[in-house]
């Protein structure tokens, strides 16, 4: 008994992964090799599913044909070990038995997170190994979503999981202080990918995976697991209130457009009114923390319905709580635009002088970019026009330097 | 983020062609062995050796749009030997890479230290694209 594949497989398939992989994880005492088995077992189900058919029971269908790997894989070891110190014994144990029950436990989805965004990986490694082992997607996938060849990805996949195993990470859930204190690099992981596909969702890029998408997916799934943390609530509200806007935030030869510039028609209302109502619920609760703010930001934008009717003192008042909750030199930097918004730009420039001796962010094309539009804002078109030019000699990323030649030229012309 | 560095070789025969055998045999065993560790680590994205100066052609369109080609380019002393384009977490770590290029042996089993090019590869639109306010 089988049912046809459609719109929903994919979903299904990719939301039974983590689950496939905590009851292989645990069954096998091995989490690396259990990963790989469930990478195959998953590129075998979208070879023959959309072909055959999904069959009547897909997770079983998953874990069979994973620990059928496992067990090869198993196999091969042990032959391997045999041939090399020729002592054996403790071997089939290993090896399951045909019929599995699916043991399973809703929190492995959770437990895999904590592992694949362990604080020893670095930020790309942990990005990587989320997206395949929590996000079901394939090496290929994700190679192609970060402009890598295949076998460059598979091997950071593999040494992140080299790296997990060398810090003897137990395949079990984190204790609630654990959890609390590794949640924020859990949480950074997810608003990176996010970050990283909203940026590059665009024109020559549509062929890629929407990374945007997937990582909206997995705060979505990671809220159903930690249903009263409100920073959860707030990273996904925060995703929902930006993704809202992607349709306005570029153009047709896919510049930049920049907030006060969008068509705010474009923008999508149900994403706004969703992200708001979470952000509202999240607030309610006892602490504010970053992912609340960013998000209260992004609603202040998304409930103006003009760029003039945009609430800038509010804006500021938020930015000087995240000051204090979460200081870097991106928030001292928004804090200044805000600043400039509500006191007029000399104050805006003021403020961003702090951050000239600062060697994070000092000589950052950004720190350019804001002074050359607070010029503007002056009149100053000269020194506008120099910054402009300073910020994009410093961007590495082709359409914002486009975006600031072009806006060079345009006061240049005046 | 993703860097090209590039190598370059001496027109002038200063390149591999006069090394003994032993030190061409270091040198090349020494490459083979980075680039198989940056594949390791996941972060090479590719790394091509380019034929040597005099297979180069210097390509112009004529007037009828069509192909007029050169030979070598007698006012250059360097050329393109070899690039590699990276993928890596940090600046310092590209140039840690470029350094340990730089540092490859040369006659003698010396460290060449010669000078590596590194270059940021554009990227599509940036990160910050989330949170700007202008």
């Amino acid at each position: 008994m089988t049912k046809e594949w459609d719109a929903t497989s994919e979903h299904l398939l990719r939301q039974l992964a983590p689950q496939v992989l905590g009851t292989v994880a645990r069954r096998f005492h091995d989490f690396a090799a259990a990963e790989d088995a469930v990478q195959e077992a998953m590129i075998a189900a979208f070879t023959q599913w959309p072909r055959e058919g999904v069959p009547e029971n897909p997770r079983a269908w998953l874990i069979h044909v994973a620990c059928r790997r496992m067990t090869d894989h198993v196999r091969s070891e042990i032959a391997r070990r045999e041939r090399e110190t020729a002592v054996a014994a403790e071997v089939e144990t290993l090896a399951p038995t045909p019929e599995i029950e699916p043991d399973l436990d809703p929190d492995d989805t959770l437990i895999l997170l904590f592992m694949c965004c362990h604080p020893a990986l670095t930020p790309s490694s942990a990005i990587a190994l989320t997206l395949r082992a929590v996000g079901g997607l394939t090496t290929a996938e994700i190679a192609n979503a970060f402009l890598v060849p295949d076998a460059t990805m598979a091997q950071r996949i593999s040494r992140a999981k080299q790296t997990i195993k060398a810090s003897g990470v137990p395949f079990r859930l984190p204790s609630p202080r654990e959890r609390a204190e590794r949640l924020p690099s859990v949480l950074h992981a997810l608003y990176l990918i996010f970050s990283e596909g909203y940026a590059s969702s665009t024109g020559s890029h549509l062929q890629r995976l929407d990374l945007a998408r997937e990582a909206i997916r997995l705060v979505r799934n990671t809220r159903t697991l930690l249903p009263d943390n409100p920073e959860v609530a707030g990273l996904l509200a925060l995703m929902l209130l930006t993704d809202a806007r992607r349709a306005a935030r570029t153009g047709p030869d896919e510049e930049l457009i920049p907030l006060d510039k969008q068509d705010r028609t474009l923008w999508d209302r149900a994403e706004i009114s969703e992200g708001i109502e979470l952000l509202t619920a999240a607030l309610s609760k006892a602490s504010v923390g970053l992912y609340q703010l960013q998000a209260a930001i992004a609603a202040v934008h998304d409930e103006a319905a003009r760029v003039e009717d945009t609430d800038w003192p509010q804006i500021l008042a938020l930015y000087e709580l995240l000051k204090r909750v979460s200081p870097s030199p991106m928030v001292t930097l928004n804090h200044a635009i805000a600043a400039a918004m509500v006191h007029g730009p000399a104050k805006g420039l003021h403020l961003l002088q702090a951050l000239d001796t600062d060697p994070c962010i000092a000589g950052h094309y950004r720190l350019d970019a804001v002074r050359a539009h607070l010029f503007e804002k002056m009149g100053n078109h000269q020194a506008a026009i120099e910054h402009y030019r300073i910020a994009a000699a410093r961007t590495t990323s082709m359409p914002e330097r486009n975006y600031l030649i072009t806006q060079a030229a345009r006061l240049a012309g005046d | 983020m993703k860097y090209i560095l590039m190598m370059n070789t001496m027109k002038d025969g200063q390149g591999v062609l006069g090394w003994p055998k032993k030190d061409l045999q270091t040198h090349i065993s020494f490459m083979i062995g980075l680039n198989k560790e940056l594949h390791e680590r996941g972060e090479l994205v590719s790394a091509e050796g380019l034929s040597f100066p005099d297979q180069a052609k210097l390509v112009r369109a004529g007037k009828d749009g069509g192909p007029i080609t050169d030979g070598v380019f007698p006012e250059s002393k360097e050329f393109l030997a070899g690039f590699w384009i990276i993928d890596v977490d940090s600046p310092e770590r590209a140039y840690d890479i470029a350094a340990r290029i730089s540092a490859a042996p040369g006659p003698g089993g010396a460290a060449l230290n010669m000078p590596i090019e590194l270059r940021p590869i554009m990227s599509g639109p940036p990160p910050e694209m989330v949170h700007r306010e202008l």
